[in-house]
C-alpha cells in the first residue's frame, strides 16, 4: 500500500462472513458490495436514494446502500439478497415472491424482498397499510405492487 | 377468474393456462441473475460519454488531447471515428453515435472516453474541450411548424421542422358528415412521459479475431446487430448481440443507442472489453419515450348514435431525431378503427423535430394518445345527444371476423364481453353517489405484433430451434425476455407439446450468435409470433419421438400418449434416446410469418396490421377534491380479451402493471423541459405511483381463443394500459363536472377547469385550438366492399 493511500481498514460481517476490507472514504456501501465483493444481487437504480433498488439490511434495518458510507459501519452486520437463502433452501419471502408473481423484470426484487424482511422481522403481522408504508420507498415499474403486497401478506400469514 | 376449460382443439392442456412461477424466478429472488451491468470481464475498461449541454448548436471543434493525458484514460473517440449515419427505420437514418458537426438536444453525445475505472473516464470527459456555436432552439410543436429562426434541426424533410406528414382518407368522409345528425369537434393534448425502467441502460463489448460481442440491456438484439454491423463496417455474422437479463424496457430499450455502438468501437480499438452504464439522469435524456401529441377530432353521428364519419388530426413532438417516428405518426391514426366501425375515416398526422430528447415507442406506441382523445370525445358526444356513453360505444363496436375501413383484418374480438364483464364487476361502485365521487369507462384494442418488420424483408418474424439429446430439451429462440415473461411462454409452449414441465426446458434466447432470429420484444409480438414458432418446433419434435416410439411398440402414432414426462410407456428421456438411435441428431425447427392479407395496400398501410387484436375495457372509480384538485383513485376494474392465458399469473401481472403505468401517465408522469433542460431528471422529481397511491385492481380475463394465436393466445403487455387513461379523465368529469382534455390530469389543471366554470366559462382545461399544419393532399383509399369486409 502506498503512503498516500487514504483507505481505512473496515471490519464488516457480510452475509455472516467476517471481513477486513480496505475502503476509500468516498466509496459507498453499494459500490463496496457490487464492485469490491462482487455481490451484484444488490441493484442500483439511481444512486441518489430515490428508488430503493439498492436496499440491504444493516444490523437488521433496511438501508439504502447507495447513501451509506462503509466507514460509518465498522463492526456492523450487512445482509444482502445473496445472504437470504439457507443454502439451497429459499427464504419464505423469496418463495412467496415467486408464487405470487411479485416479480417481472426482477430488478427491484432484491431490494423489495429485503425491505419486506426488515418489516416482518420488526412487525410479524403487519396490516396492509403498514406493508404499503414500509415498502413505499421501493419503486417497481412492472408489477403494479399488488402481487408484492400479496407475497408479504402470504408470508406473514403462514408465520402466524 | 373465469377461464375456459383447459382444452385446445379437443386436447387436454396440462401446463398452458396454469398460474406457474416464472422459469427464471429463482435467479431473480436470490440475486443470481446477471443483468448487463453485473457482467465483469478480465481487463474491463469503463466508458463515459461526454454530452452536449446545448439544446441546438454547431460543433466547431473538439480537442481531446488533454483527455488522453488523464491518468487511467486508455482511449478517446469522437464522431470522426464513427461517421456512419444510422437509425432504427431505414427512412430516417439521421443519427450518428457521436455528433461532431451539430448537436440537437441537451444530452446529445459528442465524445467517449474509455478508462480503467469510471472516475478516470469522467475525468477524461471533463478534460475534453468542445467549442460550440449555439443555434436557436425549437421547444414546441407550434414553434417547429414556423419558419426556423436559424437553420432547421435536420437538413432533410421539412418544410420548417416537420419530420413526417401523412394524409389518408378511407371512404367518402364529406358524404358521411353530410348525412350526420350531430357533429362535434374537440381538441386534446397528451403530454410526453418516459419509461423509467428500474435498470439503467448498460452495455459491455468484447472484440477478438475480427468479431465483436455486445451484451446489452436491449429489447431488440436483432436490430442492434444489424445496425452495429453497418456502423462498425463488419459483416453481420461477425457481430453477436446478447440481450442480457433485462431490468425493464417498456419500449425504452428498442432503439440502437450511442453507448452500445461506442463500447464496440472502443473494444475494437483497445483490444479490451469495455462497459458503459448510463446514470439515471442520462436515462432521462436518452428517453425515446411517449410523444407529446396535439389532437383534433371531428365526428358525425346519426340520430341513433352510429358514427357516420370521423376526421382525426395529430401533431407529434418528436424531439431531436427520427427514431421510430414515421411509425409513431401513423400509429396515432391507425387503431381508432379496431374498436369502432367507422364507415368513412380521414387521418392527417404530422411529426415535428424539436430540440429535446428524442421520442420513440413506449407501451402502446403512438396509440394511448389518440385512444385518450377518442374515448373522451365519444363521452362528450354521448352527453351531447343524451345517450348512455356505454350504449353509444356498443352501437359502434366492430364485429369479430370483419375488415375495418382502413383494411385491418379483425379476427377474434371480445369487445362486447369485456364490456359486459367490467360493468358487471363494478356495478355496486357505479351505483354509489357522493360528492366528488366519479366513475369512468373506456375500451381499447391493441396489436398482437406488428404485421411488418422495421426494415423490409420477407424472412420469418420469429424462428425457433429445439434440440433434444443428453442435455435434455434445449430451445433456441431470438425472443428477448424483458420481464414480460417471454421465456416462460416459450418454455410452457414447448413443455405442453412434449409432455414436460416448463422447468424441464433449457432456454437459449435473445442471442444473435446462437439463436435463430426473432425481431424483438416490441409491438406485443412475442407470445403470438415466437409462441407459434416454438409450438411448431416442439410439435415437430414430438412427432419425431412419437413416431419412433410407435414403431418400436408396433402401434399407430395416434395411440401414443404424451404427458407427464412420458411418451407412451417410456420416460421422455428413454423415448428420446430411442428416437436418436433411429434418426440421428434430434433437431426440429419452427417459424412464424404473419399472414399476407391482414392489411391494405396503400402507402402507410404497413402500420396497424396485426395477425390479431386484443381488447380491453376499464372502469375507474375515484374521488376528486373540488378544493384541492387532488384525485384519489379507489379502484380499477380491467377486463381483457387475452385469447387464452398461457400463464394466468403472468397475464395478471401484465394487466396490473399496465394499469399502474396508465395511472402514472393519467395523473402525474410528464417529461417536460425548460430551456432545453429536463425539468425533473430524477426518480424523486419525476413522479410515479408508489405503494401508497396504487389502488386495488380487479383483473377479469376473457378468453376468446384466437384461431391463429398459440393455443388461442393474444397479447397482454400493452393493451390493458390503453383504456385506463381516458377512463380516469371520464371519472374526473363524472366527479366534478369538468373536462380535463390534457393528460396528465394534475390538480392544477382540475382547479383551472373548475375556476373557468365558476367564472361562467366552459368547465374545461385543455388546448384551445389545433395549429395549422401543411398536411399533404389526401391519399384516397377505397375501403373494402361488403364481401371483403365480412371475412
Amino acid at each position: 500500500m502506498s503512503a498516500s493511500d487514504d483507505r481505512d481498514v473496515l471490519r464488516l460481517s457480510v452475509n455472516g462472513v467476517e471481513q477486513a476490507l480496505l475502503v476509500g472514504p468516498y466509496t459507498t456501501l453499494l459500490e463496496l458490495l457490487r464492485e469490491d465483493l462482487r455481490l451484484t444481487g444488490t441493484k442500483h437504480g439511481c444512486e441518489l436514494g430515490e428508488c430503493g433498488a439498492c436496499t440491504v439490511l444493516v444490523d437488521g434495518v433496511a438501508q439504502l446502500s447507495c447513501l451509506v458510507l462503509p466507514a460509518q459501519l465498522d463492526g456492523a452486520a450487512v445482509t444482502t439478497i445473496e445472504g437470504l437463502a439457507e443454502g439451497s433452501v429459499l427464504h419464505p419471502l423469496q418463495r412467496a415472491f415467486m408464487r405470487s408473481g411479485a416479480l417481472q423484470c426482477g430488478y427491484c426484487t432484491p431490494g423489495m424482498i429485503l425491505a419486506a424482511k426488515a418489516l416482518l422481522d420488526a412487525n410479524p403481522a403487519p396490516s396492509r397499510e403498514e406493508i404499503r408504508q414500509a415498502l413505499a420507498g421501493n419503486l417497481c415499474r412492472c408489477t403494479g405492487y399488488a402481487s408484492i403486497i400479496e407475497a408479504v401478506e402470504d408470508v406473514a400469514r403462514s408465520a402466524s | 377468474m373465469n377461464l375456459s376449460p383447459a382444452t385446445h382443439d379437443g386436447q387436454a392442456l396440462h401446463v398452458v393456462g396454469k398460474p406457474l412461477p416464472r422459469v427464471e424466478a429463482v435467479g431473480k429472488v436470490t440475486g443470481g441473475t446477471l443483468y448487463a451491468d453485473d457482467i465483469d470481464l478480465s481487463g474491463l475498461l469503463h466508458c463515459k460519454l461526454l454530452r452536449s449541454h446545448h439544446a441546438h448548436a454547431r460543433v466547431l471543434s473538439i480537442d481531446t488531447s488533454s483527455a488522453l493525458a488523464v491518468p487511467g484514460v486508455v482511449a478517446v473517440i469522437t464522431g470522426q471515428d464513427l461517421p456512419a449515419r444510422y437509425g432504427i427505420m431505414p427512412t430516417c437514418e439521421d443519427e450518428v453515435a457521436l455528433e461532431h458537426e451539430k448537436v440537437r438536444f441537451v444530452g446529445d453525445p459528442v465524445a467517449a472516453v474509455a478508462a480503467v475505472d469510471e472516475a478516470a473516464a469522467l475525468a477524461g470527459c471533463r478534460a475534453i474541450r468542445v467549442e460550440y456555436d449555439p443555434l436557436e432552439a425549437v421547444e414546441s410543436i407550434e414553434q417547429a411548424l414556423l419558419s426556423p429562426g436559424s437553420e432547421p434541426i435536420h437538413d432533410y424533410a421539412g418544410p420548417a421542422n416537420i419530420h413526417r406528414l401523412a394524409a389518408l382518407e378511407f371512404g367518402d368522409v364529406e358524404a358521411g358528415f353530410a348525412r350526420a345528425d350531430h357533429i362535434r369537434e374537440d381538441v386534446f393534448f397528451f403530454e410526453g412521459n418516459t419509461h423509467l425502467p428500474m435498470e439503467q441502460h448498460s452495455a459491455t463489448a468484447q472484440a477478438a479475431n475480427g468479431h465483436v460481442t455486445l451484451w446489452s440491456s436491449t429489447q431488440n438484439p436483432h436490430y442492434v446487430q444489424r445496425i452495429l454491423a453497418s456502423v462498425l463496417d463488419l459483416p453481420m455474422g461477425h457481430v453477436r448481440v446478447v440481450a442480457a437479463p433485462h431490468g425493464g424496457g417498456f419500449g425504452g430499450k428498442c432503439d440502437p443507442f450511442s453507448h452500445e455502438i461506442v463500447v464496440c468501437k472502443l473494444a475494437m480499438l483497445t483490444g479490451r472489453p469495455v462497459k458503459c452504464t448510463l446514470t439515471r439522469e442520462e436515462v432521462f435524456y436518452t428517453h425515446r419515450g411517449r410523444h407529446p401529441v396535439l389532437m383534433w377530432v371531428r365526428t358525425g353521428v346519426d340520430a341513433s348514435g352510429r358514427i357516420c364519419a370521423m376526421h382525426f388530426r395529430t401533431a407529434l413532438d418528436g424531439g431531436a431525431y427520427g427514431s421510430y417516428g414515421p411509425a409513431s405518426t401513423l400509429y396515432t391514426g391507425a387503431l381508432q378503427t379496431t374498436t369502432y366501425a367507422i364507415p368513412a375515416y380521414r387521418f392527417e398526422g404530422a411529426r415535428v423535430f424539436t430540440n429535446k430528447a428524442p421520442c420513440g415507442p413506449k407501451r402502446g406506441h403512438g396509440t394511448p394518445q389518440p385512444r385518450f382523445a377518442l374515448e373522451v370525445h365519444l363521452d362528450k358526444i354521448a352527453e351531447e345527444i343524451g345517450l348512455d356513453p356505454v350504449e353509444l360505444r356498443r352501437r359502434n363496436y366492430v364485429k369479430p371476423f370483419t375488415r375495418t375501413v382502413n383494411w385491418l383484418r379483425i379476427t377474434s374480438c371480445g369487445l362486447e364481453e369485456v364490456t359486459d364483464r367490467v360493468l358487471e364487476a363494478s356495478r355496486e361502485s357505479r351505483r354509489e353517489r357522493r360528492p366528488g365521487h366519479g366513475v369512468g369507462f373506456a375500451v381499447s384494442s391493441y396489436m398482437c405484433g406488428a404485421g411488418l418488420p422495421i426494415y423490409w424483408n420477407k424472412l420469418p418474424h420469429s424462428e425457433c430451434v429445439i434440440n433434444v439429446g443428453r442435455g435434455g430439451v434445449t430451445l433456441f429462440c431470438g425472443a428477448t425476455d424483458i420481464g414480460q415473461g417471454s421465456d416462460s411462454v416459450l418454455a410452457t409452449v414447448a413443455a405442453e407439446e412434449l409432455g414436460l414441465s416448463p422447468g424441464d426446458i433449457r432456454l437459449v434466447t435473445g442471442d444473435t450468435g446462437l439463436t435463430p432470429v426473432d425481431l424483438g420484444s416490441y409491438s406485443s409480438r412475442v407470445t403470438f409470433m415466437a409462441g407459434n414458432a416454438a409450438r411448431m418446433a416442439a410439435s415437430r419434435m414430438r412427432e419425431l419421438i412419437v413416431a419412433a416410439v410407435a414403431e418400436e411398440e408396433g402401434c399407430a402414432p395416434s395411440e401414443i400418449e404424451v404427458r407427464e414426462g412420458k411418451i407412451g410407456r417410456l420416460m421422455f428421456e428413454e423415448a428420446a434416446v430411442l428416437a436418436e438411435e433411429r434418426l440421428g441428431t434430434l433437431s426440429s425447427h419452427g417459424s412464424y410469418s404473419p399472414p399476407a392479407d391482414i392489411g391494405g395496400r396503400y402507402k402507410g398501410s404497413g402500420v396497424g396490421p396485426s395477425p390479431a387484436y386484443s381488447y380491453s375495457a376499464a372502469v375507474v372509480d375515484l374521488d376528486a377534491d373540488h378544493c384541492t384538485g387532488e384525485v384519489h383513485v379507489n379502484k380499477v376494474w380491467l377486463a381483457h380479451d387475452i385469447g387464452r392465458a398461457i400463464n394466468e399469473l403472468a397475464v395478471r401481472g401484465q394487466v396490473e402493471g399496465g394499469v399502474y403505468m396508465a395511472l402514472g401517465e393519467a395523473l402525474m408522469e410528464a417529461q417536460v423541459y425548460r430551456d432545453g433542460l429536463h425539468k425533473q431528471p430524477s426518480m424523486l422529481d419525476y413522479k410515479s405511483l408508489t405503494f401508497l397511491e396504487m389502488p386495488e385492481v380487479e383483473t377479469i380475463l376473457v378468453e376468446t381463443v384466437d384461431p391463429e394465436g398459440p393455443y388461442g393466445a393474444k397479447e397482454v403487455g400493452q393493451g390493458p394500459l390503453l383504456p385506463v387513461i381516458p377512463a380516469v379523465v371520464s371519472a374526473v368529469h363524472d366527479a366534478l363536472g369538468v373536462w380535463v382534455d390534457e393528460v396528465p390530469v394534475t390538480p392544477e389543471k382540475i382547479l383551472k377547469a373548475l375556476d373557468a366554470r365558476a367564472k361562467g366559462k366552459e368547465g374545461r382545461f385543455g388546448p384551445k385550438s389545433f395549429p395549422d399544419v401543411p398536411y399533404p393532399p389526401l391519399v384516397k383509399v377505397t375501403p373494402p366492399d361488403a364481401a371483403a369486409a365480412a371475412l
